[in-house]
């Protein structure tokens, strides 16, 4: 009998040499005629640990890490089959801390499971939220949507439910379920992994919430930026397609559901979800003047439910185990889990999904173990670049979308970004500005002019020159960009630079630092 | 060309579609391209400029042989892009969106590769790198300039 040997194939992992170590085992297992099975899993998004190697024992996986291609013949030296002793060993997998203290719902299966296989995924209790979905009425799923609490984990948190409630009450012989997969703030990766270690789970969501609105196309709309998924999920579909998971007449309930990859070109103001959906359609992503809704026209001038990956990928859970199961974790109106993405200077990077509620210290210190380079933590961005950034004097806030407000943050799509003490905060608001110059899809003022305005007010600032006045210009340009701009691009560009002005003005004193 | 716009022209909204496509075989999108795409999807030539020029990762001149995307965005930041990035322009001698003189190598900023856990991070074609060293980023120009 073999014995099952798992290296990922998440682009993280293939980033810090995954591919090389698969091949050493591969070569290493041959010529020691060792019985291995090589599975290709996601990452259980242990950075640190990555590639990180886990072997199927018969009392569970047991975790060495990280691997490199050298260290292959030692591990068959020590036995690693059998769960041998080597200093790279982290003992069983589920045991590790960082993962045992976690409350894995959506990312449950991330890094578990073979990602294309329809049979894994079913055997780790895939399709099951559709088979109940399939059972009910279409107002029952949509109900249970609500019921759940679930909201965009793209950023806007606005309620699923009531999205899907709108799209299912239009009259319109065509609906379409988009899939915003343009995960474009730095600091995220949930919906990469997601879609590389279990998109099946995206297909099935996908496929509900077809069921629920009454739409029979959809479409994931992905970032350029991610051809290891765009292999996933393609593969995955077929899979589906095949086992009639998906197209024509669904398990035999009469439903049809078709699913497509659109590719993303480069463009992060293609994340907002009217620029996405002009996107889809091959035109500039320039962003719609709302309203009216996507949900009563969107793609192509139909009703279309546009949802971020992750809150697609928690639909399965929350039919297969009912809306009271998924509410139950969480705090207040954030209800559920979230998976926090943990990046930047931190010594152990990583996805963290746990109920919402965990403080940001919690995060920071007993997950991260404080920062990469050894140095104090000055500052983490929350929510990607249009997240504030908090000073260490606020890492007791809890991570929920209300705490968060209430300190002048946004938990955005969760991304946490960890800055040492060299940072330069003058910089990073003139960063946030450059960025938001870069990206803006042009269509209004504040954003196209205003960013380019800052960029330059912060130059003056940064180099003395009349330093005063420019400071209160650029508080005035923030506040003009903050109410007069039409999306959240232009809109939100301001929450980092004020955060920097509030919390790190001295940094615009010091000069340039270096 | 024309294979392309046809492949693709009866599906909705097939532009950006397309514009893979050409980019995929030719490495970029060149001007001569875009009358030929407006008369397949029946656009003005207008249109189809306004979209190729509006998103970041088409271009309208040829690159080098291998094309490297640096990361530019925060959590690379936080570990040491600007040094990186300083680094392979010195070592390749070009700018951003320049391609070096012995045709192998384009150097374009990107932001975000979702790889923040391991950065700094750039992506040579369609390979990722993590934690990336300045000697790291001198290996696989070495490797790259033979390839």
């Amino acid at each position: 009998m073999s014995i099952d040997v798992y290296v990922p194939r998440d682009a993280s992992a293939l980033s810090l040499g995954a591919a090389g170590v698969a091949r050493a085992i591969e070569a290493e297992a041959r010529a020691r005629r060792a019985p291995v099975r090589l599975i290709r899993n996601g990452s259980r998004g242990l950075y640190w640990l990555e590639p990180m190697v886990e072997v199927a024992l018969p009392r569970g996986r047991w975790a060495y890490g990280p691997v490199k291609p050298q260290d292959v013949p030692s591990l068959f030296d020590a036995d690693f089959l059998q769960g041998g002793a080597h200093p790279l060993s982290q003992g069983p997998t589920e045991e590790i801390p960082y993962l045992k203290s976690q409350q894995r719902l959506t990312s449950a299966r991330v890094g578990v499971i073979e990602p294309t296989s329809v049979a894994d995924y079913v055997a780790h209790g895939g399709y099951l939220g559709l088979q109940r979905a399939l059972a009910m009425t279409q107002a029952e799923i949509v109900q249970a949507v609500l019921d759940s609490g679930l909201r965009g984990r793209g950023g806007a948190a606005f309620p699923t439910g009531i999205k899907w409630k709108t799209v299912l009450d239009q009259p319109a012989a065509q609906k379409y379920v988009t899939c915003n997969a343009d995960e474009g703030d730095s600091g995220t990766f949930s919906d990469r992994m997601l879609m590389e270690g279990d998109p099946l789970a995206l297909i099935e969501g996908m496929t509900i919430a077809g069921v629920a609105v009454g739409a029979t196309q959809g479409y994931i709309y992905l970032r350029v930026e991610y051809p290891h998924a765009y292999a996933a999920l393609n593969d995955a579909l077929n899979a589906a397609r095949q086992a009639n998971y998906l197209g024509r007449d669904i398990m035999g309930s009469g439903r049809h559901f078709e699913l497509e990859v659109r590719l993303g070109a480069g463009a992060y103001i293609c994340g907002e979800e009217t620029s996405m959906l002009e996107s889809l359609e091959g035109k500039r992503g320039e962003i719609r003047v709302r309203p009216p809704l996507p949900a009563i026209k969107g793609l192509f001038g139909q009703p279309t439910v546009v949802n971020n990956v992750v809150t697609l990928a928690s639909i399965p859970i929350i039919l297969a185990r009912g809306a009271q199961f998924y509410r139950d974790f969480g705090t207040g109106k954030s209800r559920g889990t979230l998976p926090l993405q943990l990046a930047g200077n931190v010594r152990r990077g990583g996805l963290v999904e746990r109920a919402f509620g965990l403080s940001l210290r919690e995060l920071l210190y007993d997950y991260g173990g404080g920062s990469a380079s050894g140095r104090p933590i000055r500052a983490v961005q929350v929510g990607g670049p249009l997240g504030a950034y908090i000073p260490a004097s606020q890492f007791d806030v809890a991570i929920d979308y209300e705490a968060l407000s209430g300190i002048g943050a946004l938990l955005g799509h969760g991304g946490v970004v960890v800055f040492d003490d060299t940072v330069d905060m003058a910089q990073m608001a003139r960063y946030a500005m450059e960025f938001c110059a870069i990206e803006s899809c042009g269509k209004c003022t504040p954003c196209r002019i205003g960013s380019t305005r800052g960029v330059e007010v912060i130059d003056r600032i940064i180099g003395g020159v009349e330093r005063e006045r420019n400071l209160v210009l650029l508080e005035d340009l923030c506040e003009t960009m903050l109410q007069g701009s039409l999306c959240g691009l232009g809109g939100m560009t301001p929450f980092p630079v004020q955060s920097i002005l509030k919390h790190f003005r001295e940094d615009f004193h010091a000069g340039t630092r270096h | 060309m024309l294979r392309i716009v046809a492949e693709h022209k009866s599906r909705p909204g097939p532009l950006i579609e397309i514009l893979h496509g050409v980019q995929a075989s030719l490495g970029y999108v060149p001007a001569g391209a875009v009358p030929v795409i407006a008369a397949g999807l029946n656009l003005s030539r207008a249109e189809v400029h306004g979209v190729v020029t509006f998103y970041h990762f088409f271009r309208d001149h040829p690159v080098g042989r291998h094309v490297v995307r640096l990361c530019q965005a925060e959590s690379c930041q936080a570990m040491g892009a600007a040094a990186l990035t300083a680094h392979a322009k010195r070592r390749l001698g070009i700018e951003f969106h320049e391609t070096s003189a012995d045709g192998a190598f384009t150097l374009e900023p990107v932001y975000c590769l979702g790889n923040c856990a391991c950065s700094p991070a750039l992506m040579i074609d369609g390979d990722l790198m993590g934690r990336v060293t300045p000697q790291d980023f001198d290996d696989m120009v070495t490797a790259g300039s033979r390839t």
